[in-house]
């Protein structure tokens, strides 16, 4: 394994007997960022808290710059495992202000050392006109990044956030997470970060690690998972499917009310569902190629367009996503294909 | 419509029942209970003249509340030291201290408080106090130390005495003390410990630094109500032959055989002390409020 770095090795933890992580691996290089991401209950967090230190490890082993911190029953307290934490509701000290929170976890040095240290992580997060005042009087991306700053004041090597936006508007988010990346990228610490929020991982981190029911189902770059999702669950997540339902033929061909596809994979006669991404379904010009559709709704959100489509001769709809100059009017026909790319296809399991 | 309050019919009647309830009582107790107020008797105990040169000293009455005040103030400072240990006990994670912390607290709250007081008075004063060697303070002191320890602990061959009671009572209020900073305490959500945690913290250090200053801020309502009820608790000590107000009040009854006039005028006396404090507290409370938020 890598020098550094944070490292989660075969955990498993149970609430009174309900299993909440199951036989969890995963490594955090220094400098990367990876995202724990996953439905709420999927044991996410509970996962962070096992790398903490706040909740007792049952079974597995933490271990923080090559360095084991944790095995069940030998544990190093969390303020001996070099971790810093940012949580979901920020948890500033209410009676101390900026300075003081931010001052507050640098060990040793003399005063002046620790304030400029300190005063220099606000600079760099925009905060230093803040310094004197307290955590109640700040806007919530300002106590965020204040969080932020108290957590890598002690050159942590492992950073852990947990849904550290959760609690911004959406504008704000956008403006607090450059900062973020920016100053975590020059800090260099490993970064652990849970989130259930799939277009905040796709944005923000290296890797991302799906999780569902205490397990981790996927893990790779965001591209990876978008492009290549291993399950229905997956593909899911991070946009909305059309899902069309068809059998694969001989050869490999699947025929669906939107264009046909092939499968190397899935045997012949086995039912499948066909999943295709808003963007994936693509128009042609009127009845040139595809199979026709008729436009039932065209609505524009700006960038790009929404267009319901009724297939003809089918009973299901379809929805795609297309720029927004190229919206057709409704009533219009279209003709419709699938772009193989992003269209994925997996046995059907239920019915 | 004003947003202002206004007397409604229903105010009148309720006041004015009050009023003919009250007149009806001034009615009994003058015409038939035939009693024959005499305000001057007592009133003399505030001050009186001085034999040797004929200045007005404080009497008995003044005496009692200087020494109702002392037996307050250091029973408050032991009982806030005593609660605080106690109320920490109760939450640490050895388990010994909770016990102990548990044992002390239900022993109080579920002991009537007069027998508590006679039990830990002689016991403090017999085996804690009388090894001490307090007797000995007053011959062992230059007289100005004695002269300032006089103005703190009142006269000093009573020391032990006072000592005794004292430490009884803050013994007593300790326990509720305690409660109130457990409750303190715990009202601190889990995540300041654990962001304490995070940053690398001891568990003394989250206390001291992080868990502590909050709790004290919350719970200074309830400290400050407690320590009026420390005043008001004060008279039981007259029972230890402490001479602060009640006892004092006790003798100038006797003495007089004035009870009512006595007795009010006691009464009055603790209201305008523990009423001053609370005014005092409330104004204390606004400014730590506003500066808060």
């Amino acid at each position: 394994m890598t020098e550094g770095g944070i490292r989660l090795e075969g955990i498993c933890h149970a609430y009174e007997g309900v299993s909440v992580v199951t036989d969890l691996t995963l490594e955090v290089a220094p400098g990367e960022l990876v995202c724990l991401l996953g439905p709420s209950g999927c044991g996410k967090t509970t996962t962070l808290r096992i790398a903490a230190g706040l909740e007792p490890l049952q079974i597995g082993r933490v271990i923080v710059g090559g360095a084991e911190v944790a095995r069940p029953g030998r544990e190093l307290p969390p303020e001996g495992r070099g971790i810093g934490m940012v949580f979901q509701d920020f948890a500033l000290f209410p009676h101390l202000n900026v300075l003081e929170n931010v001052c507050f976890g640098i060990e040793g040095r003399d005063k002046a050392a620790r304030r400029a240290l300190a005063l220099d992580l606000l600079r760099r997060l925009r905060l230093e006109d803040r310094a004197e005042t307290y955590p109640h009087t700040l806007s919530g991306g300002e106590q965020q990044r204040v969080a932020l700053a108290r957590a890598l004041a002690p050159k942590p090597a492992v950073m852990l956030m947990d849904e550290p936006f959760s609690g911004l508007d959406v504008r704000l988010r956008d403006a607090v997470r450059e900062d973020m990346l920016s100053l975590l990228g020059d800090e260099g610490a490993a970064t652990l970060m849970v989130t259930h929020d799939p277009d905040e991982a796709m944005r923000m981190a290296d890797r991302i690690a799906v999780m569902r029911g205490g397990r981790i189902i996927q893990e790779g770059t965001p591209d990876d998972l978008y492009r290549r999702p291993a399950d229905r669950f997956i593909a899911e997540f991070f946009s909305e499917l059309n899902v069309l339902h068809a059998d694969v033929e001989p050869g490999g061909q699947i025929f669906t009310p939107a264009g046909c596809l092939e499968t190397q994979e899935i045997a012949c006669g086995t039912p499948v569902e066909v999943l295709a991404r808003p963007e994936a379904v693509r128009l042609g010009e009127n009845g040139a190629n595809g199979h026709p559709a008729r436009v039932v709704q065209a609505r524009s959100l700006g960038p790009y367009g929404i267009v319901e489509l009724a297939v003809e001769g089918q009973q299901c709809q379809l929805r795609c996503r297309v720029p927004r100059r190229a919206l057709p009017a409704v009533g219009d026909t279209v003709g419709l294909a699938l772009d193989p790319e992003q269209t994925f296809v997996f046995p059907r399991e239920d019915d | 419509m004003t947003a202002r309050m206004r007397f409604g019919w229903l105010d009148v009647v309720v006041i004015g029942c009050v009023v003919a309830l009250l007149a009806y009582v001034a009615y009994r107790v003058h015409g038939h209970l035939v009693y024959h107020w005499n305000w001057a008797e007592p009133l003399q105990f505030f001050f009186r003249r001085d034999e040797a040169d004929g200045g007005w000293v404080p009497n008995l009455l003044i005496e009692g509340v200087i020494i109702t005040l002392r037996v307050s103030l250091w029973g408050a400072v032991l009982g806030m030291a005593i609660g605080l240990l106690a109320g920490l006990g109760r939450i640490s994670q050895v388990a010994l201290f909770r016990m102990i912390s548990r044992g002390y607290v239900e022993l109080v709250r579920n002991v009537a408080p007069v027998p508590f007081l006679f039990i830990m008075f002689f016991f403090v004063g017999n085996q804690i106090l009388k090894p001490l060697g307090l007797e000995g303070v007053q011959d062992a002191v230059s007289p100005a130390t004695g002269g300032v320890l006089e103005l703190m602990f009142g006269e000093l061959n009573l020391l032990r005495n006072f000592a005794a009671a004292t430490l009884a009572l803050a013994l007593y209020e300790g326990a509720y003390i305690a409660e109130i900073v457990r409750a303190g305490v715990l009202s601190i959500e889990r995540g300041q410990w654990e962001a304490g945690d995070s940053l690398g913290l001891s568990r003394l250090h989250q206390l001291r630094h992080v868990i502590l200053p909050q709790a004290v801020q919350r719970i200074t309502p309830p400290l400050a109500n407690q320590s009026i009820q420390l005043i008001k608790d004060s008279s039981l000590v007259s029972l230890l032959s402490i001479q602060e107000m009640t006892f004092m009040g006790q003798e100038i009854a006797h003495s007089t055989s004035r009870f009512f006039e006595t007795w009010i005028i006691v009464a009055a006396m603790y209201f305008v002390v523990c009423f001053g404090l609370s005014r005092i507290y409330a104004r204390l409370e606004r400014r730590i409020n506003k500066s808060r938020r």
